[in-house]
């Protein structure tokens, strides 16, 4: 096992020395050809992501194969404008010296995926570390088996091999592969995880970025319209229920709500439910199933204590055989409880009633940053509020998930949510490093910059820094003293 | 999962650095400065206490409880942190107001305390007033005129276009302050390097805990004075001290840490950093190289290099010239044209000038005398070489040729001395800075237009700089930051606000335009429509709203 990660990485090093992953065209093949393996299995795909975690198809195109595709092509018809280097701005007096920030790729990446998202948190980094012309070794999450291996059957088939490496396994391989000195190491996970992921970077200076999870809060405000109302909870369902059954980095963790709503709420909630599941999700095959034992039990686990238990107001069943769990909504589950502590990342939805909405900034910042707060409100005022005195990696007003899709959004954490961005541009951005170039002729010489230091020298600095063209001008030709 | 935590920090980073044999310093250093530290503190508590009673009575018992300790332990850095939390909490710090507020008090005092600063960059660097002044104050002049005039546009969200598979909605990014940041400076450029990336903190709304380096001891206690005197001490706090207060700030939570400094602390910070998933930028060093090819007008070459090495506090600089590549043909020439650019910026004595730094201090004057005494580097010295242990001087030092295998070729040099390497063909240098970590700076001076391209696009460096030396660090445009061993993350100018702040991605839709595509119960109709939306095609999604 060691010796696969010491040649993989001593062959990656060998290629990106070559420069070869620098050429634009270079990159651009790549890309394309990963477009085409996506294309090409799509059907295989759907296949794996079902056998893996129930998806429907649907649902695996919108979260999964369309997003790599939406993203390889956002980026090859941006590409080129990426590459090319910003201007610097220049006092005048460095005339006719040039600035420029000039993007070059870090070297050889490591990136880790994960299993709710198995094909698009795999292959969307690597979109970003080789447009950014990287070598990239990536290692699949072992708890999503069928995805892993199918990305490792295919893609040595599409790109280029001595480039672009597949390393499958679990968490010993990670270790191994945590030993040795990466560029960069682009991370999706638990904070648990991140934070070994991060010790063992710092032997190596090696720069990270940790996209982890975190409580998603979506806040409800009494909507006057129950049009609004309607579709607002629609939303709620689809961001809980929706992506991957709630074992979603985005997903909505718990509600917040107004007391005197919460009936008329839950009401709305069961309907919606019905109306896209069925009466018996299970059978509905809308919905995807927890991806293995270990989380089944953990989320079972979140029910077992007897107060929460007994805060259940909508309840689904749950088929350990089948790994399904219906979902389920609490009402006011005691926020001690380990439900309201850690991310659930599961079907279940405590909804949290507030005597008034205002207090959900108050109740979100009393705990860790969250990755999003969703928040569903008409209240430009209260909206302020939410965007000025809560902190989380993105807010969206009146709906769920799609910030995922806006490629010009950057998309990360802070504070216990992770930190560094990507998606679009930034996604290049997060697998370069911006170089500073400046361009400097022999001529003209300024004379005050050297030793023996003297008056005149101390003089000329000063109106040189306050940027005073006059001053130098009149000290120049002896018009002023010093 | 199968992965094992470091040892604890502490025992982590005090053996590390004993083991740099620099130990008795420190340990002497500690005593001296634990008694300083016990005298300074109760006083910048005192203040805080003062300004903090007007706005929370309740922060009063924490201080109280501050104040009786003698020293700084993880404790005492807990209540602290605590303390800046409570203020940042409040909001105070996120206006636009309270950040112009204290950057104009900031640029206030470097107007009015330039004497004092430069005093003490003299005692404890002898830096020449004029380099002080261009080198430290000016740079954070202009850093802070710089953040006063941009810090509106600074904060103004970013408006960003948003796709046809979220229509109808506007996005924006958001820049918002990260919390309460720590920023540990260094001793080379002790008040720029402190004050610089205060600048930055506070320009993003952060409060901010700055600790110096106990090795410029005068710049490190002149820093408390000034930020008491001038600063919101409630959210703006100087801790003095050495490994004992660093370790014990490093134990903390803290929502960005700045560090300045060597490789090796710098793997400490970000190991103590990942316990609380703190995001870092590291500032390091590394060996920069000059490469001179010989179509050059040398004597500005030259001028330009003496520029970036002695008289850029004598070779104590991250971004100062480590060492020269140039053709062995090319080589007698510009050592010819260094000897004699040299005797006019320093005269025939250097040992003497006043227009030059002096070693910072015992430790670092030993270090580098170890460097110079190595067997097969001694008798390399082509000029320079006298040491006076008393004034703690090391004459500018020229050395021709050096083994490869020398410590002097293999640790960032920090002092007055410069190699130079020779190979056959300017060409070798990419081989000779390639087969070394990345450097913060790479210096190059040619007329070559094809040798400054391939430069440019085949060596990797935090910056780079055609024809000149440490300039790109006055430039507010460039991003300044390391890659590789040399660092990551980078400031000055809008990168400092951009590096202490977090961009939040804010996305407003309105209730209209629901489109039933997204929501289950799923149906092929459904998947085919949703590929023509998220590919962004309308004409496919035309055809598929008419049932193709």
């Amino acid at each position: 096992m060691t010796e696969i990660v010491e040649e993989t990485l001593c062959e990656l090093r060998q290629t990106f020395k070559s420069g070869k992953t620098k050429s634009v065209a270079w990159r651009k093949t790549q890309l394309n050809a990963l477009r085409q393996l996506v294309k090409d299995n799509e059907e295989k795909v759907f296949e794996a992501l079902y056998q893996d975690l129930g998806k429907h198809p649907i649902e695996s195109y919108r979260d999964e194969v369309g997003v790599v595709v939406k993203t390889i092509n956002h980026t090859l018809s941006n590409l080129d404008k990426w590459v090319a280097p910003t201007k610097g701005k220049l006092p005048l007096l460095f005339f006719p010296t040039r600035g420029e920030v000039l993007p070059e790729p870090l070297g050889v990446v490591l990136i880790f995926a994960s299993w709710n998202f198995p094909i698009s948190l795999a292959l969307d980094p690597v979109i970003g570390a080789i447009a950014a012309g990287n070598a990239v070794v990536l290692k699949p999450s072992d708890q999503a088996p069928a995805c892993s291996s199918l990305i490792a059957k295919t893609i040595p088939q599409y790109m280029d091999p001595k480039a672009v490496r597949i390393i499958e396994g679990g968490p010993q391989i990670c270790e191994k592969l945590l030993q040795h000195k990466w560029d960069k190491i682009f991370f999706t996970g638990s904070p648990q995880v991140g934070r070994v992921v991060m010790t063992a970077a710092a032997k190596h200076l090696t720069p990270v970025t940790l996209e982890l999870g975190g409580k998603c809060p979506v806040i409800l405000d009494s909507l006057s319209n129950p049009s609004d109302l309607k579709v607002a909870i629609k939303r709620i369902v689809s961001g809980k229920w929706g992506p991957c059954s709630g074992q979603a980095c985005i997903g909505i963790d718990y509600m917040l709500v107004e007391e005197k709503l919460a009936p008329t709420v839950i009401e709305l909630l069961k309907k919606t439910m019905k109306s896209f599941y069925t009466e018996s999700p299970k059978d509905a095959n809308c919905m995807a199933r927890i991806v293995n034992k270990h989380h089944f039990q953990r989320v079972q686990n979140l029910l077992k204590d007897p107060l929460v238990e007994a805060s259940i107001v909508h309840g689904g069943s749950l088929d350990e055989e089948n790994l399904f769990i219906e979902p389920i909504i609490l009402l006011d589950p005691p926020l001690d409880a380990a439900i309201m502590n850690e991310e659930i990342f599961g079907p279940l939805l405590p909804v949290i009633t507030l005597k008034n909405i205002q207090e959900s900034i108050e109740f979100i910042n009393e705990r860790p940053k969250p990755l999003t707060i969703y928040a569903f409100t008409k209240d430009e005022n209260f909206k302020k509020k939410i965007l000025s005195e809560t902190s989380s990696g993105s807010v969206t007003f009146n709906d769920v998930l799609i910030q995922f899709l806006c490629d010009d959004l950057p998309f990360g954490g802070v504070g216990s949510s992770g930190f560094g961005r990507y998606h679009g541009k930034f996604s290049f951005d997060t697998f370069s490093h911006e170089k500073a170039v400046l361009r400097a002729g022999f001529f003209p010489e300024l004379e005050a910059r050297y030793p023996p230091w003297n008056n005149f020298k101390m003089t000329f600095i000063k109106l040189a820094y306050d940027l005073d063209y006059f001053g130098l001008f009149l000290l120049l030709v002896g018009l002023k003293r010093f | 999962m199968g992965f094992v935590l470091p040892t604890h920090l502490k025992t982590d980073l005090s053996s590390r650095l004993v083991g740099t044999g620099s130990a008795r310093a420190f340990s002497y250093r500690f005593q001296r400065k634990n008694h300083q530290a016990f005298l300074s503190f109760p006083k910048l508590v005192v203040s805080s206490a003062s300004f903090s009673q007007k706005c929370f009575a309740t922060v009063a018992p924490v201080v109280a409880e501050v104040e009786e300790k003698e020293t700084f332990d993880s404790e005492t850095a807990g209540l602290l942190v605590k303390e800046l939390r409570k203020s940042f909490n409040s909001g105070r710090t996120k206006s636009y107001e309270w950040r112009m507020l204290q950057l104009s008090n900031i640029a206030r005092m470097l107007d009015e305390k330039e004497k004092d600063i430069i005093e003490a960059l003299y005692k404890d660097l002898s830096k020449p007033e004029l380099e002080a002044f261009i080198s430290e104050i000016s740079t954070a002049k202009s850093s802070c005129k710089e953040a006063l005039e941009g810090l509106k546009q600074w904060m103004v969200p970013q408006k960003v276009k948003t796709s046809i598979s979220t229509y109808p909605s506007s996005a924006e990014i958001v820049s918002e302050p990260l919390g309460v940041v720590l920023v540990i400076s260094t001793w080379n450029f002790p008040f720029l390097l402190s004050i610089d990336p205060i600048i930055g903190a506070i320009s993003a709304g952060n409060a901010v805990v700055l600790k110096p380096s106990e090795i410029a001891p005068a710049t490190s206690s002149l820093l408390v004075q000034l930020v008491e005197e001038y600063l919101d001490s409630s959210a703006v706090k100087v801790v003095e001290g050495a490994i004992p207060e660093t370790t014990a700030l490093l134990e903390q939570r803290w929502d960005k840490i700045l560090y300045t400094g060597s490789a090796k602390v710098g793997r400490i910070v970000m190991a103590a950093a990942a316990k609380h998933l703190t995001p870092v930028i590291l500032e390091l060093g590394g060996k920069s190289p000059a490469v001179v090819d010989s179509d050059v007008d040398l004597q500005v070459a030259v001028r330009r290099i003496i520029a970036g090495k002695w008289a850029c506090n004598n070779g104590q600089a991250c971004i100062g010239v480590d060492y020269i590549i140039t053709t062995k043909d090319f080589a007698p020439k510009l050592i010819e044209a260094l000897k004699n650019e040299l005797e006019q910026f320093f005269g025939k004595d250097p040992m003497n000038s006043r227009d030059i730094s002096r070693i910072v201090s015992s430790t670092q004057f030993a270090r580098l005398v170890k460097l110079l005494e190595e067997d097969k580097v001694s008798d390399k010295i082509v000029l320079g070489g006298q040491t006076d242990e008393n004034q703690l001087k090391i004459a500018p030092t020229i050395l021709l040729d050096i083994p490869e295998d020398t410590q002097i070729m293999n640790e960032e040099i920090f002092g007055p001395l410069l190699p130079i390497v020779t190979v056959e063909k300017i060409e070798g240098s990419f081989d000779v800075i390639n087969s070394r970590p990345k450097p913060l700076a790479v210096y190059v001076f040619t007329n070559n237009e094809q040798l400054k391209k391939s430069f440019v696009e085949n060596i990797s460096s935090g910056g780079m700089l055609i024809n000149d030396t440490v300039l790109h660090v006055a430039v507010a445009g460039l991003p300044f930051g390391g890659v590789g061993e040399s660092g990551m993350g980078s400031y000055h100018g809008k990168f400092s606000f951009d590096g202490f702040s977090h961009k939040k991605s804010v996305l407003y839709r309105s209730f209209s335009g629901d489109s039933t595509l997204r929501y289950p119960p799923y149906t092929p109709e459904k998947q085919k429509l949703l590929k023509a939306v998220i590919s962004g095609n309308i004409f496919r999604i035309i055809m598929a709203l008419m049932g193709w």
